[in-house]
């Protein structure tokens, strides 16, 4: 075998290495020249143009004294916290009752998973009018005889960024559904039979062992999810613009309006790099473990 | 086999959502059997049967709620919309808001509609499409079958990168595009989206592609082919399900993009989602928003419709895609 891939190295032929020149320039350029480029503009004191000084951690100080910053990340951790948990248990839900062997599964998955094909900022703007507290469901409400009801987060400094969330979680967990029923397709039948026989009730069964057992599912679902909550900008801009006022501003939004709006890309380029740092620090530890289980499995 | 496929584990998360969504239709035949075995056991209609129904109903109303109010806005007249009645079923049905949307709703001081941004999303689409799939085909296949030294470190770093936020990447992008005279531009924004294609692209095709049987490629070599050759006349005939798969998340990811085309695209090439971004959270005066709703959906009309039309294929390509955010 080791003779086979030796001369397989030997036999690559030139035409390999030229069709590969893209993806190299790709990564050397678009992917780690830009990554380290940000790093170097980061420990830079540089605003409307990259300056080549340094000022070591300066612009990271100003942006932990930046209060929108720090607003925004107390946003995108509300955000975070809410949207990943509301998707995972709606999209666990949705995947184990449609799993029942009910009718029409087929129109039902069309009907949860259609919103995911629609874009964020469809989907900020569609729920900004249903959420409108002039004509929004707020009005219906009142017309329905609850006069005193009120239901205008979207215009409420505390409440906007749950509103951001009721729309994303509309959005995306279609997918966890589809994930999670995957996974649930996969798991042998045995397992019921066997349930059934020991009589152990169905929820038990789904909590105690199926659970469990979709852990892949789960992490795959939690590292998209996830992902998403770091670059939510597109349903911010579309639905708040970030506001009332800052109320419901984010990172991936403010680092694009000190890049482009307020030129001061020194301390939008630390900004980029605390959020890149963030993402590492969650992505790779999850990483490290499933290629070790991965590797004892195999 | 004597041969061991190397597994580059290097983005977990990726390389099992895509093989899942490879399995998704053996899973699903699977799925059809055991479905199949369950129905000859009669299901009794109990109290428990009636609420998993009930949570279902309830479920896909919630899902359907926003598109029923948006079809149902879009073809009110404004004085129906005044009255507060945001679920009623309109009383004088009118498709002016239509009209309006697609060629005279306002963009700040322009009055076109949103056909000029359909058409732009168009241009942009079409190119990067092909763009991307054509470079996640070879990068895929020369990953797969020659392997050439260096290739594996490449794609780990390149796999990494469908996780960088886009915000680190695209401030010194700008800078690139502007020095080569591509900023603000219809091939700058083409290469762009096939920059942020590639590592899902590629991916998708490297799993497709060690799939097959080696002992294919390593006969195809002993017959003398070369390495376009195998890839033209052996390869590329074989790999219609995974380029039907390709198409649907690049259309679709591309077609919803936001924040590329807004950097990107610049004022002549604006994408369709940022001019629909434009027209509802710009206007000045009384805002039309029955010609709101009816842009939103002309926007999102041909995703939609690739997802209606291409139902197991979308899911199939759907977990693998979602990387891109």
């Amino acid at each position: 075998m080791t003779n086979a891939v030796i001369k397989k190295r030997a036999g690559v032929s030139i035409a390999a290495y030229i069709a590969l020149i893209p993806m190299a320039l790709t990564v050397l350029l678009a992917y780690l020249g830009t990554m380290l480029w940000t790093a170097r503009v980061s420990v830079s004191s540089s605003r409307t143009f990259p300056n080549s000084d340094f000022v070591g951690a300066s612009q990271y100080i100003r942006l932990f004294n930046n209060e929108r910053w720090l607003l925004s990340l107390q946003n995108v951790a509300v955000y975070g916290v809410l949207f990943i948990a509301a998707c995972l248990i709606i999209g666990f839900l949705l995947a184990v009752f449609i799993d029942q062997k009910v009718m029409a599964e087929g129109a039902l998955r069309t009907i949860f998973l259609y919103p995911y094909a629609m874009s964020f900022v469809a989907t900020g703007l569609i729920w900004q009018w249903i959420l409108n507290p002039e004509l929004g469901i707020q009005e219906v409400l009142r017309k329905l005889g609850f006069t005193e009801a009120r239901f205008d987060w979207i215009v409420d400094q505390d409440m906007a960024i749950y509103t951001i969330v009721i729309a994303t979680v509309w959005q995306a967990s279609g997918l966890v559904m589809a994930l999670m029923l995957s996974g649930l397709r996969g798991i042998d039948e045995e397992l019921w039979k066997a349930a059934r026989i020991d009589g152990i009730p169905r929820w038990r069964v789904y909590v105690s062992i199926v659970l469990p057992m979709l852990g892949p599912s789960v992490s795959t679902a939690f590292v998209l999810l996830f992902v998403m909550v770091v670059k939510v900008f597109d349903s911010v801009v579309a639905m708040t613009q970030g506001g009332p006022g800052t109320a419901s501003e984010v990172p991936a939004k403010f680092i694009m309006d000190y890049l482009f709006g307020r030129a001061n890309i020194g301390l939008a380029s630390a900004a980029s790099i605390v959020l890149l740092a963030t993402v590492l620090a969650i992505v790779a530890p999850l990483y490290y473990v499933r290629t070790r289980r991965a590797d004892k499995g195999m | 086999m004597g041969y061991v496929v190397k597994q580059e584990n290097a983005v977990i998360a990726v390389a099992e959502a895509s093989s899942a969504a490879a399995n998704d239709s053996g899973v699903a035949a699977a799925n059809a059997l055991s479905s199949a075995a369950g129905r000859r056991r009669k299901l009794a209609w109990t109290p428990a049967r009636a609420g998993v129904y009930a949570f279902l109903i309830v479920a896909a109303l919630f899902f359907l709620l926003p598109l029923y109010v948006m079809l149902v806005t879009s073809v009110k007249p404004m004085e129906e919309i005044r009255l507060g009645t945001l679920f009623a079923l309109p009383v004088n049905l009118t498709l002016e808001p239509w009209v309006q949307a697609w060629q005279s709703a306002c963009t700040g001081l322009e009055c076109d509609g949103i056909r000029g941004g359909f058409w732009n999303s168009v241009a942009i689409v079409v190119p990067s499409t092909i763009l991307s799939i054509a470079i996640g085909a070879v990068n895929g296949y020369a990953l797969s079958f020659w392997r050439p030294r260096g290739a594996g470190v490449l794609f780990a770093i390149l796999m990494m990168g469908a996780f960088i936020p886009v915000q680190v990447m695209v401030y010194p992008l700008v800078r690139v595009l502007a020095a080569v005279d591509l900023f603000s531009s219809l091939p700058g924004i083409v290469l762009i989206h096939t920059i942020f294609g590639m590592p899902v692209m590629t991916l998708l095709f490297r799993n497709y592609y060690a799939a097959l049987p080696m002992e294919l490629f390593k006969a195809a070599r002993i017959d003398g082919g070369g390495f376009w050759r195998i890839f033209l006349q052996l390869m590329l005939p074989m790999s219609t399900p995974v380029i039907v798969v390709a198409v649907i998340m690049q259309v679709t990811g591309i077609w919803n993009d936001f924040l590329l085309g807004l950097v990107f695209a610049g004022s002549e090439h604006l994408p369709m989602t940022v001019q629909l971004n434009n027209i509802i959270n710009t206007t000045t005066g009384e805002r039309l928003y029955n010609v709101n709703m009816a842009a939103t959906i002309l926007t999102s009309v041909v995703p939609l419709a690739l997802y209606f039309i291409s139902g197991r294929w979308f899911v199939r390509g759907i977990a693998s895609g979602a990387v891109k955010g």
